[in-house]
């Protein structure tokens, strides 16, 4: 193994020991953020209330979780809520015009939506060399514009839709909301796979430090390209169960969410600049996001002074994460007694 | 870098920057004008007592998707259809009055003879109508007004008696609770002009009925997403809350899917509002919501679409008790302005929809 | 040295090579600039062929109202893009700075001081973004996405749920009447003005160069003597500052000001600083690019509204449009690769294309220090 990858596995392992700590105090603001609600609004603790944290939390989770993987690998990607969008349409579509059609196959619909254009984000990206930034804004707009064309001022509606289908949005198992379920399955699947197998880790390895990467043998183009195909897979997941939650969709349907799940993803822990980050930080940073916001509104504070606050948190989580990781790399540099080069 | 490249880098952008000023010049100083003259649309002046034929009309919606909008231009088309006309429908996608700008721009282009205009934004859109109208181009609004006072004057297609739709949905709402407890109002736009005009009304309505409280009022924007969102919160901050009112298509179907699938909600909890009957259908079939009230939104840019070509063809006018017709509605008289809204048309009542009649409609 | 240099964020140097040739800055961009030019004139000669008038004064105006303020956005993230950072947060100061005009003004300032009051708050915000970027070293992209939502969030604040319609009528007859002796906007004269002023700074001044040098080289800037935080930070400033004219000229433009104005636009800027020949890695662009790049997207919306064409397939135009505007520099960087990977063998070609990755100076000195760690 060259330097490269056995210091990017060191830096791991000790770096590791105080990202858990990230992730432990994402829980710890969660769980204040809870408490200090309920005092103000019992409402705030019933099985209800909780269960509508957890659902609203789950589609911007999911999101999350591929965003993750693209973040680390120090791209972008902004197209994500259009997928949900268009995803949410077409399978809606489907289910009108097959109304037979098993419920299995919707998501199998969306989920291929989605992958498709990961593929073609994550082929622009990685073999045309394109900064990701600019393709994936490209692809917002292109994705908006054929959902309009499809959509066409038609609305799907629930009647459109199967009830089996629907109950998925709404439906519990002991008392846990489907939608928490799945995307509490996605992001333990997806964290494993991050942790245990090579591939995963050579994401990490890229957005360390490409071209160290590139030389010790990772298929950097190749990773990149999967880590989009994933995004985008879950964005149009994400897009099915939004049909399910909402049981209704237009062409207004995931807009603004790309912003929405960065913000998540960088109260997460996750570093913008690549290389570090977990998808289980993400998935916490999302739900932190909103139960915040069901926090405000439950207190009563006026819903125009969401949207400060929400801002406001961003540049504190962004603040405190690179500090964070300053400590990180001031820790690193003494325990291993490195002098740096001028 | 040398001096001379230095130089040529800059003699280079010197030139380029000065072919985009010429240019610019250019365009600016050729005397052709668009604006201010009559339009030249290949109309020809019938007998008078007649509307025009060939007149073109450019529909301006609050934003090309909206389901409800898509029906009242459609409606639109019908009518100049029927008098020998044609409607273009133009707006952007978000809604937003700058959205709609370029549409009105586009109108005075195209030489129109009318814009039938349903407004994201009360008086953002007002120097752009004026300088149609000064365009000869006459001026209608329908769904969303515009208030711009006489700058320019425009005739306003309301879709029913702005006081009696906040009356009914404050008196459909009491009748269902009995009269008392919490309410609350489930919005559209935080600045749209319709309902923030029905809602007036609703409060002054309110005072007729002591035990009934209106505690909040959240928007969702017309978007199934943030509708649902304002409505958990209402629902997670006033726990007692007995009523919502919702006066958008948008948002009474979004919080009806939410009750659907939360039946527990609905042993104290009513909701009513403006709805389109082929999205509430299933809702008032298994009872998630008892009566709800809207109007065909088809007839109101039928309406909206005769009115347009009578004001072109002069045979309508912008004077109190002068009425014209329109097409298989009958006729219709203009109102007298009244506060904050000028001359105006009143398509009807709103017709309340229950499980006895929803069957009999279809948009 | 300060501990900042290798502790600072890496270099948001994707994984791209695009740059790193030898052809001097002027003459690579000018090439991009030829292409613009070639697709307005496509443009005009387009519009004209629909309509025989298109080319009148009336057109002009319109283009110029409809992207005046856009444009005035333009020109500073086309600065702070060519340092290698970004701002998303202009739409929102724009909204920002226009509402606490509306408010000011609604509450007997005269409109003067209402304005200037706009100016100081679109100052303060580019400080906020100025310190959080340069001064923290925090990354550009998610302090003005945090920006952006607060800047949004203070104006639901000052404004929501009112429309302030009240503002003097001599100033809102801007957005109707031309300057007088040209057929053009007062936002677009403001635009053309500010675009030479920048124009001249940004190729022909130290200062200019310093902001490229920042860009393409930080690390080597340092080292030269240039303040790189400061400039950064003077940037950032501008952007508040200019946003900040663009929301009071959005505002007196559309007579009304409420808590939404220009939401959204933030993306349409940026994509318009990016077709304009503007490199996301930093280092490169031009204002000739952007003005041109500007007066394309606005031509293209009037002929394509014009057209009838639905705003939804106008979406994916522009979509279409940027996209092309990076692949096919970065197509033909794939194309050459493929054809080197075809000569010479998978593994030499590898070798032979990261080596080509390792971009100048800069970053490779932070690269070292890093896995010195």
């Amino acid at each position: 193994m060259t330097t490269a990858t056995s210091v990017l596995g060191t830096r791991f392992a000790r770096g590791g020991a105080l990202l858990r700590a990230r992730e432990v105090g994402i829980g710890v603001v969660l769980l204040l953020v809870f408490g200090i609600t309920t005092l103000h609004n019992h409402n705030f603790a019933t099985a209800n209330s909780v269960q509508q944290l957890l659902s609203g939390a789950a589609l911007i989770a999911m999101l999350g979780v591929g965003e993750t993987l693209v973040i680390v690998t120090r791209n972008v990607d902004l197209s994500v809520g259009s997928i949900v969008g268009l995803s949410a349409y077409v399978v809606g579509d489907l289910f009108k015009d097959h109304p037979g059609m098993p419920v299995i196959l919707g998501f199998v619909a969306g989920i291929g939506i989605g992958a498709v254009i990961g593929a073609i984000n994550g082929f622009v990206t990685a073999a045309l060399r394109v900064p990701s930034l600019v393709v994936t804004l490209a692809m917002l707009y292109i994705i908006r514009g054929i959902d309009g064309l499809i959509v066409n001022g038609v609305i799907i509606t629930s009647s459109n839709i199967p009830n089996a289908f629907i109950a998925i949005g709404f439906r519990t198992i002991a008392g846990i909301p489907w939608l928490a379920i799945i995307a509490f399955a996605v992001v333990v699947i997806v964290a494993y796979a991050m942790r245990s197998f090579r591939s995963g880790r050579d994401l990490y390895a890229i957005g360390s430090n490409p071209e160290a990467a590139a030389l010790a043998g990772v298929p950097v183009a190749r990773r990149i390209f999967t880590a989009f195909v994933i995004s985008g897979s879950l964005a149009g997941l994400a897009g099915a169960l939004f049909l399910a939650l909402h049981a209704e969709v237009d062409v207004t349907g995931g807009t603004g969410y790309e912003l929405l799940v960065v913000a998540a993803v960088v109260v997460g822990g996750v570093a913008i600049f690549g290389g570090s980050g977990t998808v289980a930080g993400a998935a916490l940073g999302a739900l932190l996001l909103n139960t915040i916001n069901q926090a405000l509104v439950a207190s009563r504070v006026s819903a125009f002074w969401n949207e400060a606050i929400a801002g406001a948190l961003l540049l504190l989580a962004i603040a405190f994460d690179r500090w964070l990781s300053l400590r990180v790399a001031r820790g690193l540099r003494s325990a291993e007694g490195a002098h740096r080069d001028l | 870098m040398g001096n001379t490249r230095r130089w040529r880098r800059k003699a280079a952008s010197a030139l380029i920057l000065a072919a985009v000023a010429v240019t610019a010049a250019a365009c600016s100083s050729s005397s052709s004008s668009s604006g201010g003259t009559t339009p030249t649309s290949s109309s020809t002046q019938a007998a008078s007592g007649t509307i025009k034929k060939g007149l073109l009309v450019y529909f301006i919606p609050k934003d090309t998707q909206n389901p409800y909008e898509v029906i009242a231009d459609n409606g639109g088309k019908k009518a100049l259809t029927e008098l020998g006309g044609k409607v273009v429908v133009s707006s952007g996608t978000a809604d937003t009055a700058a959205a709609q700008i370029p549409s009105i721009q586009a109108a005075i282009q195209a030489h129109a003879n009318a814009i039938v205009i349903a407004g994201n934004d009360p008086s953002a859109l007002c120097p752009s109508l004026n300088q149609a109208a000064r365009a000869g181009i006459k001026i209608v609004s329908f769904d969303s007004d515009v208030t711009c006072g006489s700058s320019p004057d425009h005739l306003f297609i309301n879709q029913a008696n702005t006081q009696q739709i906040g009356e009914s949905e404050v008196s459909l709402l009491a009748a269902e609770i009995g009269g008392s407890g919490q309410i609350a109002i489930l919005s559209a736009a935080a600045s749209a002009t319709n309902q923030n005009a029905w809602i007036v009304y609703m409060k002054q309505e309110l005072a007729k009925y002591p035990n009934m409280k209106l505690v909040s009022t959240v928007y969702g924007n017309d978007d199934p997403a943030t509708s649902l969102q304002v409505l958990q919160g209402l629902l997670s901050a006033y726990p007692n809350l007995r009523g919502i009112i919702s006066p958008t298509t948008v948002g009474i179907s979004a919080a009806a899917q939410y009750l659907d699938t939360h039946k527990n909600l609905l042993s104290h909890l009513t909701l009513t509002g403006l709805g389109l009957p082929s999205l509430m259908r299933k809702y008032v079939e298994d009872g998630t919501v008892a009566k709800f009230e809207l109007w065909d939104p088809g007839n109101l840019g039928y309406l909206a679409g005769y009115a347009a070509a009578s004001l072109a063809s002069g045979m309508a006018s912008l004077t109190p008790g002068s009425s014209f017709k329109a097409g298989t509605l009958g006729s219709y008289t203009v109102l007298a302005p009244t506060a904050g809204v000028g001359p105006s048309v009143v398509l009807g009542p709103p017709t309340v929809f229950d499980k006895a009649n929803i069957n009999n409609y279809h948009f | 040295m300060t501990s900042e240099p290798a502790t600072r964020a890496p270099q948001k140097r994707e994984y791209a090579g695009t740059d790193t040739s030898r052809r001097p800055v002027w003459q690579r961009a000018l090439r991009w600039e030829t292409g613009l030019v070639v697709v307005l004139v496509a443009t005009l000669i387009f519009g004209t062929a629909r309509s025989s008038d298109f080319l009148n004064s009336t057109t002009g105006f319109y283009i110029g109202l409809n992207m005046g303020e856009i444009a005035i956005m333009a020109l500073p993230l086309m600065l702070i893009v060519i340092t290698g950072e970004i701002d998303l947060s202009v739409a929102s100061m724009l909204g920002l700075s226009g509402c606490v005009m509306g408010q000011l003004h609604s509450q007997g300032w005269p409109i003067g001081l209402a304005m200037v009051a706009a100016l100081v708050v679109g100052a303060l915000g580019g400080a906020l973004n100025g310190v959080l970027v340069a001064r923290l070293g925090l990354p550009s992209i998610a302090v003005t996405i945090g920006t952006l939502t607060l800047f949004r969030g203070l104006a639901e604040i000052v404004l929501a749920p009112r429309t302030i319609t009240d503002f003097p009528a001599w100033m809102t007859s801007i957005g109707v009447v031309p300057v007088p002796g040209t057929q053009l906007s007062y936002s677009t004269v403001i635009f053309l003005v500010l675009a030479v002023i920048f124009g001249v700074v940004l190729h022909a001044t130290r200062a200019g160069r310093a902001i490229v040098a920042t860009g393409l080289a930080p690390e080597a800037a340092r080292f030269a003597g240039i303040r790189v935080n400061r400039v950064k930070f003077g940037l950032f400033v501008l952007s508040g500052v200019m946003c900040a004219l663009a929301g009071i000229l959005f505002t007196l433009k559309n007579a009304s000001v409420s808590y939404d104005a220009g939401t959204g636009l933030e993306l349409n800027v940026v994509a318009i600083v990016l077709f304009g020949g503007v490199s996301i890695f930093g280092g490169r662009g031009t204002v000739i690019g952007v003005v041109l790049s500007v007066v394309i997207f606005g031509t293209l919306q009037q002929v394509l509204t014009q057209m009838q064409v639905q705003p939804e397939v106008q979406n994916i135009i522009i979509g279409g449009l940027l996209l092309v505007s990076v692949v096919l520099p970065g197509g033909g960087e794939a194309v050459g690769r493929l054809r080197a990977r075809l000569r010479t063998g998978p593994h030499l070609a590898r070798a032979a294309g990261t080596r080509r990755l390792a971009p100048p100076s800069s970053s490779d000195s932070s690269m070292q220090s890093e896995e010195k760690k």
